[in-house]
């Protein structure tokens, strides 16, 4: 997995709240058996019209934030379905780093395996990222995980909140199975007695 | 011993491992498996030379996109990708030697139905699927989680998952619930009440009378629909008639081994005292029929309402409303029950299970559904459907007009061919209204199996309470 660690980047902003896994990523997207390539297709169908030409009002289909590294969003953010494929797309499109003040659980979890940062932040700090995302390319907002810091284009400087395991396994591009595996005994030790307690199971 | 809920108290049961900061490996007893989120996962422990590390506990049946129509073991009706996939859970059932029901199976269907319906799903489990409807399984009283294709790979590997504890909240229905008002009604009125959002970082544990007189089917229902409030579970205390839609399931325990688990599940309940960190109480007598108006679970009114106005709304709602209400093409103000439909959707691991469908043919008894309406009926299972037929209702639904199709998602997700065309307005019994769900604008409104039956016969949304 990728590592994070710091960020510079251009913000893109989508102040819409609820922003579903299934607007992320259309199911017509999820018969693939790859991780790869779903770039294209993220936001797809509020991306492109009927005949497959970009929306020029999109966002992501403007020339200043078609490089953009990192969302900017409104609440509940990834609510819906638990598909994978909408991490997938994010990270694919170039993006690593989500802001929002609140996510959907499933989403949160799932950006964590895919080198994404999610950060939360009260709905009025989200608001002031906002207007700087708005600002365009010009306006490059810092992030560093380490120090859990994220620094707008004026220079406002936000703290956030981070798990420490995740942000422990995020910073050094860990693998969770990797990490697991190493508790085998642990998992060995449980099966045991729950065979015993619970033979039914 | 200081009180539990029911959630610490199965939570407690499964933690394999706990690190200082609190992270815990959670155990889990059932792992469900369909074709959409496990392919990569299967992939990468090939890559990396792992095995499954409790194949005994793991079950896969493919529903998202097979087809649902009658010549579906006909290859041609299924696209190249979607075969593709399917293929692969094919092989990879059996190269990993997990439990299989493929498509030829009379025991394939949504795989949220054919867990609970083979005795996989037990009370006090924990049940994980990499589909977010996982929840639904939390009506035995099991913690359900959904998962996304990394956990898939990851309890493949170590039949554990990283978690750390939730909160628990407690959704309360008192009473009882009036004629006409179903286990969709309750669940859609409490997100309507919390939010999409109001239940993140919980695990919901629903009671109260109205809870404990519904069926195992209507429990289910209710659970199914915990991820749409954002809870992360959605849990009901098993009691006698958990314990008597368990016994004698295939693979329930039997003998001695059933005395030693039903000794167990009985403890499986919230203590009196125990805290809770949210509470949600309704009024079972106070919910009504409902349907949603909008793109958002939450977006739920009684069907006596009327199309509301964004300025109704505050904050960035008011935007989301405006822009729901462009999308469904509603205006503020026209009664619901005036809003005519094209289609009617039946089926859904929400609603497709054998008191649905029962439900639904209720009302469609001896009538004819609206001229040019589509409507069709989607089974949960193969075994739903045998007695569906078995019972005469598949003749009602036929009679009816409705198209009696073969088992699977099917319209819920429109990732086979059953789709709405752009402007298509669906009644349905799914559990998701978002932009595009059932087909690229395609328009949704959630409803319960008779509401959705009503509306087939009138041509428009319908307060079923008058066809009663
Ligand atoms: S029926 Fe719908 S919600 Fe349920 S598992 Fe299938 S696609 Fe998901």
């Amino acid at each position: 997995m990728n590592k994070f660690t710091t960020l510079s980047g251009i913000a893109a902003p989508m102040p819409l709240i609820n922003i579903d896994t299934d607007m992320i990523i259309p199911k017509q997207f999820l018969k693939t058996i790859k991780r790869s390539g779903l770039g294209v297709n993220l936001f797809d169908e509020m991306r492109y019209d009927d005949d497959r030409n970009e929306i020029p009002d999109f966002v992501l289909n403007k020339p200043q934030y078609r490089e953009a590294q990192i969302l900017v969003a409104g609440d509940n953010f990834g609510c819906g379905s638990s598909r994978e494929h909408a991490p997938w797309a994010i990270a694919d499109f170039g993006i690593t780093c989500v802001i929002a003040p609140s996510y959907a659980d499933i989403f949160y979890n799932n950006c964590f395996k895919n080198g994404i940062l999610p950060i939360v932040l009260p709905q009025e700090q989200v608001d002031l990222l906002m207007k700087d995302a708005e600002k365009g390319a010009n306006a490059r907002i810092e992030v560093d995980l380490e120090s859990q810091k994220i620094t707008s284009s004026d220079g406002d400087v936000f703290t956030f909140d981070i798990d420490p395991f995740k942000k422990h396994c995020l910073m050094n591009g860990l693998d969770d199975i990797g990490l697991t595996m190493e508790k085998e005994t642990s998992i060995d030790a449980f099966e045991a007695t729950a065979a015993q307690s619970r033979p039914w199971v | 011993m200081s009180p539990k809920t029911l959630y610490d108290k199965i939570w407690d049961a499964h933690v394999a491992h706990e690190a200082d900061d609190g992270t815990c490996l959670l155990y889990i007893d059932r792992h469900l498996v369909h074709e959409v989120t496990s392919p990569q996962a299967f992939e990468g422990l090939r890559m990396t030379n792992r095995t499954v590390r409790a194949p005994d506990k793991t079950i896969a049946v493919p529903d998202h996109n097979v087809p649902t129509t009658l010549d579906r073991a006909n290859a041609e009706t299924m696209t190249a990708d979607s075969r593709i996939q399917v293929e692969a859970l094919d092989k990879n059932a059996k190269d990993f030697g997990i439990h299989y029901y493929p498509v030829s199976d009379v025991r394939q269907g949504i795989v949220h139905i054919v867990g609970p319906e083979q005795g996989w799903t037990l009370p006090g489990m924990t049940v994980v699927c990499g589909d977010s409807h996982t929840a639904t399984h939390g009506a035995f009283g099991a913690l359900a989680h959904g998962i996304g294709t990394s956990e898939v790979e990851h309890v493949l590997a170590t039949q554990t998952l990283i978690q750390r504890k939730g909160k628990n909240m407690k959704v309360e229905i008192t009473g009882k619930l009036r004629p006409g008002v179903t286990a969709k009604d309750i669940t859609l009125s409490v997100i309507g009440e919390t939010g999409t959002a109001g239940g993140t970082g919980y695990v919901i544990e629903y009671c109260g009378e109205a809870i404990r007189d519904l069926s195992m089917e209507g429990r289910m229902t209710v659970c199914n629909m915990a991820i749409e409030g954002g809870a992360r579970a959605g849990l009901i205390a098993p009691d006698e008639k958990t314990f008597e839609y368990c016994m004698g399931r295939p693979h329930a325990p039997k003998g001695a081994q059933w005395e030693a688990a039903l000794a167990w599940w009985k403890t499986l309940y919230s203590d009196d005292d125990a805290h809770w960190d949210k509470v949600v109480t309704l009024k079972g007598e106070d919910i009504a029929p409902v349907v949603t108006w909008g793109t958002s679970p939450e977006d739920v009114l009684p069907i006596t309402a009327k199309v509301p106005s964004p300025a109704d709304f505050k904050g960035g709602k008011v935007e989301a409303a405006q822009r729901s209400l462009d999308y469904m093409g509603l205006k503020a103000g026209i009664p619901l029950n005036e809003v005519t439909i094209d289609t009617v959707f039946i089926g859904s691991c929400t609603n497709g299970r054998i008191e649905d469908l029962r439900a639904a043919a209720e009302i469609l008894k001896g009538k004819k559904i609206k001229d040019g309406m589509r409507a069709m009926v989607v089974p949960g299972s193969g075994l739903v459907r045998a007695q569906a037929e078995e019972e005469g209702l598949a003749d009602i639904f036929r009679d009816a007009g409705f198209e009696w199709r073969l088992a699977g998602c099917s319209m819920c997700l429109a990732m086979n061919p059953d789709q709405l065309a752009p402007g298509e307005r669906c009644a349905a019994t799914s559990n998701r209204n978002f932009e595009g769900r059932q087909g690229r604008g395609g328009r949704t409104h959630l409803m319960s199996p008779a509401m959705a039956a009503a509306a087939a016969v009138t041509g428009h949304l319908t307060d079923v309470r008058e066809m009663m």
